[in-house]
């Protein structure tokens, strides 16, 4: 990821973060020594098997896991200043889960409501825009439903659209989409490209999918178990708006080769 | 018959049979009538008791007993409960007390609490709420440490302040289980109550029992009974009408109802 003078300014800068748990001969290195700059309105995914750091990464960079060594910025403050979380550098990043963490005491809207709830707004106000963000996600009509009364994938639209309800700048993504089935999954990538291209939002993705690495990625972080590390930065540099079709060219194919290859050649 | 009309004439039809065979059976039986009267008496004595006014004065008192002891023992119970699930050193500190004050018959303290707090309401309230407490206190402690780390990720996420995060997640996570406890807590409550009447004092349904018992009068003895009964019904009804209202979202209302 170059930067030269022409490139948005950088949101995310990650130097020489270690995060160790536990202690003595029971110490685990969970993430060594990465760096790492991601730019403004970048779609960044980090991409690699279990025990390489990269949820670990991600919980960092949110600010609900305090690194060893190293530092991480978001738009220049410092996530951590020693033990202490600091709120103002996490305000504008928000976060969403594998599973979708609804809370069954509140209805759709209230749940997509809840960051604007927690910030002080008005009631009539977060309930306008909790539609406003419902409908954006294909959540229409289900507004007043309660998330148990949801498919998977129409509560992680739900998840997605509370953590798009506060306009954020930054959009962390723990695999969002593992736990449904392959069609959902392709449906719900295509349009959270879409969502988080409409709202410029600088976006991290944690997968272990190489297609949708490469597919919605403007740039993918390898990484590797034993000891966890980052391997490779790749650019992807296929144009935008993407759609499934994209999956089926020769260039896409060479990109999932080529990334499998990195992953396996780090594995090994 | 279906088994819709099944579910409602079996039940009626099994209790007017009991009903019967305990009055054939004192009728017939060695038995005498005077240790157990028939139904039919107990129906009678009751009858004559509900048009007394005295008696609405004892059930009052029993009642107030009861229900400020189930009070103090939630408050505390889901208060404690909170607070030691919350920091790990204070349930450390206190655990020796727990357990030796959860292994007591807490029966065998109301001689004590009558000593300390004399033979009136208040004796009786503290043994109320010595015995609802558990059940409160211990399901609140469970429920407050089984919130999801996920779900507090969310909350630290949304940067969530204490009080936002106890309304908003922690209370409404711990409710279903706090009122399971709650249930068992009201039962006792009122068996804490009765005992206390029955120990030291001169008003309320166990008191009654304890004079109705010393003029050998049984069916009246029994009426008393069937009032405790009736009163602990309604109480574990009114705690079922609370779940229904404080947790709709929840397995334990959407399958009772």
């Amino acid at each position: 990821m170059g930067a030269n003078s022409t490139t948005p300014r950088t949101d995310i800068r990650i130097s020489g973060l270690s995060k160790v748990f536990g202690s003595g001969s029971a110490a685990v290195a969970a993430i060594t020594d990465a760096n790492l700059e991601i730019r403004h309105g970048e779609f960044v995914s980090l991409l690699g098997p279990s025990g390489c750091g990269k949820t670990t990464l991600l919980r960092i960079i949110a600010g609900l896991e305090i690194p060893t060594a190293g530092s991480i910025e978001v738009r220049g403050k410092p996530v951590w200043s020693g033990t202490v979380r600091s709120t103002e550098a996490t305000r504008p990043v928000s976060m969403m889960f594998q599973e979708a963490r609804l809370f069954p005491w509140f209805t759709v809207a209230e749940n997509v409501a809840l960051p604007l709830r927690i910030a002080g707004i008005d009631r009539a106000k977060r309930r306008e825009r909790a539609h406003e963000i419902c409908e954006t996600v294909g959540l229409k009509g289900f507004e007043d439903h309660r998330p148990t009364a949801l498919s998977g994938g129409m509560r992680q639209r739900a998840s997605l659209a509370r953590a798009l309800v506060t306009d954020p700048e930054v959009l962390l993504l723990d695999e969002p989409f593992g736990a449904l089935d392959a069609m959902t999954r392709d449906a719900l990538n295509v349009e959270l490209m879409e969502v988080c291209a409409r709202a410029k939002v600088t976006t991290i993705l944690v997968t272990h999918s190489i297609t949708e690495a490469a597919f919605l990625s403007d740039s993918v972080v390898v990484l590797a178990p034993r000891p966890a590390r980052i391997t490779n930065i790749v650019e992807i540099s296929f144009e935008r708006p993407r759609d499934l079709d994209l999956q089926r060219r020769v260039e896409f194919q060479d990109m999932v080769g080529h990334l499998r290859h990195l992953l396996t050649g780090a594995a090994a | 018959m279906s088994p819709r009309s099944q579910r409602l004439f079996l039940p009626i039809a099994a209790v007017i049979v009991f009903l019967a065979g305990w009055s054939l059976y004192v009728h017939t039986a060695v038995v005498s009538a005077f240790v157990l009267p028939p139904p039919e008496a107990i129906v009678a004595a009751l009858s004559k008791m509900v048009f007394d006014p005295k008696l609405w004065h004892h059930v009052l008192v029993t009642a107030t007993e009861t229900v400020s002891g189930f009070v103090i023992a939630v408050l505390l119970g889901v208060f404690l409960g909170f607070f030691m699930a919350r920091i790990p050193p204070v349930e450390w500190a206190a655990k020796p007390f727990i357990i030796v004050f959860q292994l007591i018959p807490k029966i065998a303290l109301a001689p004590l609490f009558i000593l300390w707090f004399g033979f009136g309401l208040e004796s009786k309230i503290v043994i109320s709420a010595a015995l609802a407490f558990f059940p409160v206190f211990s399901n609140a402690l469970v429920a407050f440490k089984s919130i999801e780390p996920g779900d507090r990720d969310v909350m630290v996420i949304l940067q969530a302040r204490p009080m936002q995060r106890f309304v908003m997640l922690e209370l409404p996570t711990a409710l279903p289980v706090i009122l399971t406890g709650m249930e068992v807590a009201v039962v006792l409550a009122m068996i804490g109550a009765i005992v206390g009447e029955f120990i030291g004092g001169n008003e309320g349904l166990g008191f009654l029992a304890v004079s109705y018992l010393q003029n050998l009068a049984v069916p009246d003895l029994f009426g008393v009974i069937v009032l405790l009964t009736l009163m602990g019904l309604i109480l574990y009804a009114l705690i079922g009408r609370l779940r229904a209202w404080l947790t709709p979202w929840h397995v334990s209302t959407t399958h009772a109802m």
